[in-house]
């Protein structure tokens, strides 16, 4: 992260509360029936953001960007595009394009001609048409498939005719309905940078819909965390993990304990809390927590310490024992079981090739520095 | 059953158990078809022995080669196609090719031995030359293709908003519209056709009606027209438009709708450039469905239709029934199906081409 103001203030706008939103999502409801889809939901994304909304399956994400596309009407609230109101606007008039989640590429067009396709539609001559569905064959590295029906292409060649063909009008603002969902761990991994590089390439304004957690995380310079049709927090991907404002999104995004216990009395340095799974525990202060509150202390399997003997310097050491553990390579992961049965996920990274690694049944403390818990109300 | 030597004792032989019992049951049609055989005039069982002996040398080959399983799939169909098609096909080639004869049956046979034992081949290609010179038939054959297509492109119109309507439905409402459009088939053919009647004639509905609301003073002249041919023939054959047409655009996707909405076409737009050539698939086999029987339908010109329309299955109705002269009437009839074989082996060819294309 940069130190530099100026800087920060140029690449994250979103810090300024100056700043002039380019999409802001006013209230937006959509209900479906009687089933509320998007409930209420305001948010601003800033120009030439790479922003992600990341849910589970049917919290609404498709929804919400369909209402950004015009495919759906918001029963309440208000779309602003560039300081237009989008109500009443039509699909087809709408200065933004969609990659849909299927590709929908059309099955009777060839690749050139299905990136032609909204370029001959807004009036460009064939020659001018062409010419840039040539940029963007090279673009997507697809010269050499021109004139090929989407049906003899892979599925990763069909996604870079899909955001070929809806970059292709120079959107400003480009929607992508879970771009790399349909393609294996492999090139989703790969294609991940390939569509940063091309989002960062020509300055779009990118929404991506997802519910894979680490694509969010790679992609976003911001990601908002929806579920139910709410957007529960908003942050850039460091904030969304470091400091996470619920429980759901703490469990959301990564993996992490939570230890439910009730505030002791406010004090200016450490706090204390009362939890029946770890006894007494000193947490960072936390403003607006009054004595005797139910809280949540969340923290992160990595930042657990285990050790074979108590760690006395840590103030935070229980003793448990080791019920499980997996080998992944460049860390183990261990699930420990305290006196009252409670288990605890531990991380510890493979640095170098400890002679006696610790291993099941083993009696071990595990040690949690109080900077390292969040403390959560919700 | 026989084991096949390699799988003893594995569980193979389930595998050809369905089949060792169609080959049976093909058997046991073989001999039937034997003793049918048996009873055949001379000429059939030439005719049939034509067919059969290369299929069998076929059949024989296509073991050889490993094909058995494959071929005993399509034998079924095959069977078919053969007894309900091709061997009525060559009955009435070889009547065609016959001299009208007042006999019992109507025509000559093919060959004679003559007194001194030589064989005398009497098949001659008079009858076809005798309808392709005459004008009646020719105007026949014309007004035949020329009613068939009008109808044709008038159920297509019709059809296809009726077809992408329900495609579009939502669920429950879908599978009603499209009970509505198989109902008619409870009823007989025939009954719906006089049911017309009832609503074109000069007292009918339809200008009871019109006179009644003051539309017109006179009643209009529908009956025996070719106007209530087309109405007939377009009511009756529409089903058979909207039901290929509806299975073709019920998958039609969504997205592709939206995607095209998404990059700038009006619906419209959408319509002309997504929509319909994606459905071509439909509206060839649906124009197929309507337009091969229109050719050949005889009951519609002759129930509603005037004396002056002409059509080639009246035609051939009174070829045979009327002037009794079976070996013209096949040779119309033979003429007939080539007429809608062609169109439909060149649609055939093209779209191979298109797909060899892709
Ligand atoms: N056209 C519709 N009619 C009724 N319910 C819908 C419709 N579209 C979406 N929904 C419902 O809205 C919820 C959110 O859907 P969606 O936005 O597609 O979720 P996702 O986050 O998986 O993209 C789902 O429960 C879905 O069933
Ligand atoms: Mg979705």
């Amino acid at each position: 992260m940069t130190s530099n103001p100026a800087l920060a203030a140029n690449t994250k706008p979103w810090r300024d509360p100056a700043a002039k939103p380019f999409i802001s999502i006013r209230n937006v409801t959509k209900r479906f029936g009687d089933f509320t889809a998007v409930d209420d939901v305001s948010l601003d994304v800033y120009r030439s953001e790479l922003f992600c909304l990341l849910g589970g399956s049917g919290c609404g994400k498709s929804t919400l960007l369909r209402m950004l596309s015009g495919f759906e009407t918001p029963t309440a609230g208000q779309i602003l595009i560039d300081g237009q109101d989008m109500a009443g606007v039509p699909a087809d008039k709408r200065p933004t394009n969609m990659m849909f989640q299927s590709y929908a590429l059309f099955p009777h067009m060839s690749v050139e001609k299905n990136i032609a396709y909204g370029l001959l539609r807004e009036g460009k001559s064939k020659a001018e048409a062409y010419e840039r569905v040539g940029e963007m064959l090279k673009l997507v590295k697809l010269e050499k498939f021109a004139s090929r029906k989407p049906h003899q292409l892979s599925g990763g060649q069909r996604q870079r005719v899909a955001l070929a063909r809806a970059l292709a009008k120079q959107p400003k603002l480009l929607l992508l309905d879970e771009p790399l969902g349909a393609l294996d761990k492999k090139l989703r991994e790969e294609t991940q940078f390939e569509l940063v590089n091309i989002q960062e390439t020509l300055g779009v304004t990118f929404i991506v819909v997802t519910h894979d957690q680490d694509e969010a995380m790679t992609l976003a310079t911001r990601i908002g965390v929806m579920t139910e049709g709410v957007i529960t927090q908003v942050g850039e991907p460091r904030e969304i993990y470091e400091t996470p404002k619920s429980r759901f999104v703490a469990d959301f995004i990564g993996s992490v304990n939570l230890i439910e216990g009730k505030a002791g009395p406010a004090a200016p340095d450490l706090m204390r809390v009362e939890t029946d799974d770890l006894g007494p525990v000193v947490v960072p202060p936390t403003a607006g927590l009054t004595q005797g509150q139910t809280v949540w202390l969340a923290i992160r399997p990595e930042r657990v310490w285990l050790t074979r003997e108590p760690r006395p310097d840590i103030a935070n050491s229980v003793p448990g024992v080791v019920q499980d553990m997996g080998y992944v390579g460049h860390m183990s992961s261990y699930v420990v079981r305290l006196a009252n049965g409670r288990l605890i996920r531990v991380t510890q990274a493979n640095e170098s090739r400890r002679d006696t690694p610790i291993t099941w049944d083993e009696q071990v403390h595990v040690g949690f520095e109080p900077s390292d818990f969040r403390v959560l109300t919700q | 059953m026989s084991p096949d030597p390699q799988s003893q004792g594995a569980p193979k032989p389930r595998r050809y158990k369905p089949l060792t019992m169609l080959a049976a049951g093909l058997a046991g049609l073989a001999g039937a078809l034997f003793v049918g055989w048996l009873a055949l005039p001379p000429g059939l069982q030439a005719a049939l022995f034509l067919i059969i002996a290369p299929a069998f040398v076929y059949f024989l080959i296509s073991r050889r080669m490993g094909w058995s399983d494959r071929w005993m799939v399509i034998a079924i169909p095959l069977l078919w196609f053969f007894v309900f098609f091709l061997v009525p096909f060559f009955v009435l080639g070889r009547i065609s090719l016959a001299e009208t004869m007042i006999a019992r049956p109507p025509y000559s046979p093919l060959w004679e031995t003559d007194r001194d034992g030589n064989l005398e081949i009497i098949a001659s290609l008079e009858n076809y030359r005798f309808i392709l010179g005459d004008a009646l038939y020719l105007n026949a054959y014309l007004s035949s293709i020329k009613v068939a297509f009008i109808s044709t492109i008038f159920a297509l119109l019709l059809g296809y908003p009726i077809a992408y309507y329900i495609a579009r439905s939502p669920e429950p409402r879908r599978s009603i519209l499209l009970l509505l459009v198989i109902l008619p088939f409870w009823t007989s053919f025939l009954l719906r056709v006089y049911a017309w009647i009832g609503f074109l004639r000069r007292e009918g509905v339809i200008n009871n009606v019109l006179m009644w609301l003051g539309v017109i003073d006179e009643p209009l002249v529908m009956m025996q027209t070719d106007f209530a041919v087309y109405i007939g023939i377009v009511y009756t054959y529409l089903p058979f438009m909207i039901l290929p047409l509806y299975a073709n655009l019920v998958k039609l996707d969504d997205a592709l709708l939206e995607a095209a909405s998404d990059l700038g076409a009006r619906p419209s737009v959408t319509f002309l450039t997504v929509t319909l050539p994606l459905s071509m698939p439909g509206i060839i086999a649906g124009s197929m469905l309507v337009f091969i029987p229109a050719i050949g339908e005889y009951v519609i010109p002759a129930l509603l239709g005037g004396p002056d329309t002409l059509m080639i299955g009246r035609t051939l109705w009174d070829e045979f029934f009327s002037a009794r002269d079976w070996p013209v009437a096949s040779a119309v009839a033979i003429v007939m199906l080539f007429l809608v074989v062609a169109p439909t082996m060149w649609l055939q060819s093209v779209q191979n081409r298109q797909e060899e294309r892709d």
